[in-house]
């Protein structure tokens, strides 16, 4: 796992849903090259078009609400966004894409001040999250040392195989 | 500790849990919807062979009841022979309805349990006094392979509700009435218990409603403490031995909110945010296309009951349709013996199978750009029921109908003297 992540950032409001991250209708593909095609359709349909791997997605409050489809986090993950931080999550989004290995950061603040398209550099260990554009510096809170372990495997998937499989 | 925290603590075999503490969970049953093969992938991609108890495992066909297209067919097609392969008997087909009214019929929900599945709105099991919570499809494929699941403990926030609830007022009015007032993500990682003598007033129909909808303010579960209205319900139901937990005195909730009922009047959440929540007399006289009664949050017999109060011998606005879903069969075959079908269907209602139908956007009732909804489901966020510009208001199953009737949002009391 990389500890430093660097992309440019794309940046939303309060209470993004699921079914914004990933609309109801497509609910039936489950080839995550299929899923990865409606990417945060519901809110910015030039998301997908727009972002490069390692790009960084940025909110407010409460990103990830709504339903439990772990289609959000899989459309995000073969994006491959490179961390998401928002004042705070949905829990059952956050579950979801930390499980794939996204790193999620509860970031209070930084939504309303990173712009789309500043750089953003985040450091997972120390939580230390930099506007690069503007210089601007923020602190999220520190990840468990559980999800640190999960997102070093790589995702939980891998961990579990190793303990579990049959 | 909370009862919350003594079914967890039961659950990971420890005397004693703290709030924060993460924790190993036994799971006593998982359930799977059909939105979710991915949960079948995880179990596959993780190594997993053998279900490690296929009695604990339910897989619901409910979003999907039944298919609309090949790949929705295929989907279930592959659950239906996974529950066959793995020794699944709790396969619930396409005619049984949504996941938690037929966990509720069948007497599959009871006080103490943990209960996970693949669904936001598992949190409606705190009216049994159960700890019921959602996870995504990954989380579930670990439950079927470990037979457990790591979860946070959660500080718990208590609701009390006081007073006397008003005629045409109900617990959807309620809880948005909650979720108006304390955010959308108030409760985010946090369990929400609901006490006070309003409870008693509510049956448990409206308990379910009522946890239901603490999904929409981010909850992790919900809680009602059991007592002799719960125990009526499930007396000749449930079949598995329980216990009933119940919270020490002098417990300290995180944060404690007091909600008087007896001025309540009607409410709705407004587009596009289940926390943008007015009187319905705020938007009386706005045109509604479609008005939707049914799914885990208002498809219910006292939901379906209600719209008849309101309807029968009556017939809809020819410019509104009037969609309804019955929660499950058997909400449906007791809405039949009642003669509520065809009190509703003379009255033109549209009644479609027993799911989730448009609730999620996928088919039996979709919206068109610039239409509007009035729905008892619980959600109106951007592009829910169908086009990103439809608009949806969330409101009790009495506003609902009385939409229906007159073709526009109208505050509901006038019909239920």
């Amino acid at each position: 796992m990389n500890n430093t992540i660097k992309g440019k950032a794309f940046v939303y409001g309060d209470n993004i849903s699921t079914d914004q991250i990933y609309p109801g209708q497509y609910l039936d593909l489950t080839d995550p090259e299929l899923v990865v095609q409606h990417a945060l359709q519901g809110v910015d349909p030039s998301f997908i078009k727009e972002a490069k791997p390692g790009d960084i997605v940025v909110a407010t409050a409460n990103f990830g609400c709504g339903s439990s489809r772990e289609h959000a986090a899989t459309t995000l993950k073969t994006a491959g966004v490179g961390a998401i931080l928002a004042d705070s999550f949905g829990r059952i989004f956050y579950r979801n894409a930390i499980n794939l290995g996204i790193p999620l950061l509860i970031c209070p603040g930084i939504g309303k001040v990173v712009k789309r398209g500043d750089t953003v550099s985040v450091d997972l260990t120390s939580g230390k999250v930099t506007d690069e554009t503007t210089g601007a510096t923020f602190q999220a809170q520190p990840l468990s040392d559980y999800v640190m372990d999960i997102l070093k495997n790589g995702g939980i998937k891998p961990m579990i195989k190793k303990e579990y499989g049959q | 500790m909370h009862a919350i925290e003594k079914i967890l603590a039961k659950a990971a075999g420890k005397k004693t849990v703290t709030t924060g503490e993460i924790i190993n969970c036994k799971v006593d049953l998982a359930g799977i919807n059909d939105l979710y093969l991915q949960t079948v992938r995880s179990f596959f991609e993780m190594g997993g062979k053998k279900v490690n108890d296929p009695k604990k495992i339910v897989m619901f066909l409910d979003h999907y009841a039944p298919a609309s297209t090949i790949t929705q067919a295929d989907n279930q097609k592959q659950f239906r022979e996974f529950c066959w392969d793995q020794g699944i008997d709790l396969l619930m087909d396409v005619d049984q309805g949504v996941c938690h009214q037929i966990l509720a019929d069948k007497g599959l929900v009871y006080p103490g349990m943990v209960l996970v599945i693949t669904d936001s709105h598992t949190t409606t099991h705190g009216a049994f006094g159960a700890f019921g919570t959602g996870v995504g499809g990954t989380d579930l494929a670990i439950i079927m392979m470990t037979g457990q699941l790591w979860f946070r403990v959660p500080d718990i926030i208590r609701i009390n509700l006081e007073g006397k609830l008003p005629k045409g007022v109900y617990a959807k009015d309620i809880i948005l009435k909650a979720i108006g007032t304390l955010g959308a993500d108030y409760g985010v990682y946090r369990a929400v218990e609901f006490t006070g003598p309003v409870l008693k007033e509510l049956s448990v129909s409206e308990r379910m409603a009522l946890c239901n909808m603490t999904t929409e303010m981010g909850a992790k579960t919900a809680y009602i403490q059991p007592d002799e209205i719960t125990l009526a319900y499930l007396k000749d139901k449930v079949k598995h031995d329980y216990e009933i937990f119940t919270t020490d005195p002098g417990y300290q909730y995180s944060a404690e909110h007091t909600f008087d009922v007896t001025n309540l009047k009607p409410q709705l959440a407004a587009p596009h945010s289940v926390d943008n929540v007015h009187d319905v007399a705020a938007y009386e006289g706005k045109p509604v296309n479609q008005a939707f009664l049914g799914t885990c949050t208002g498809g219910r017999l006292d939901d379906i009951a209600v719209a008849v109060r309101i309807l029968k011998g009556k017939h809809i606005n020819p410019r509104t349709r009037f969609i309804v879903v019955p929660a499950s069969k058997g909400v449906f075959l007791e809405a039949m013996n009642k003669g509520y079908v065809q009190a509703l269907v003379e009255a033109g209602a549209t009644f479609v199978t027993p799911g989730c139908a448009a609730c999620l956007g996928t088919h039996q009732g979709m919206l068109a750009n610039g239409e509007t909804c009035i729905t008892a489901s619980s959600r109106n966020f951007p592009g829910r029921m169908g086009h990103n510009q439809a608009e949806i208001f969330v409101a009790s199953p009495a506003s609902v109908a009385a939409a229906a009737l007159e073709g526009k949002i109208v505050d509901p009391t006038k019909y239920l003297d």
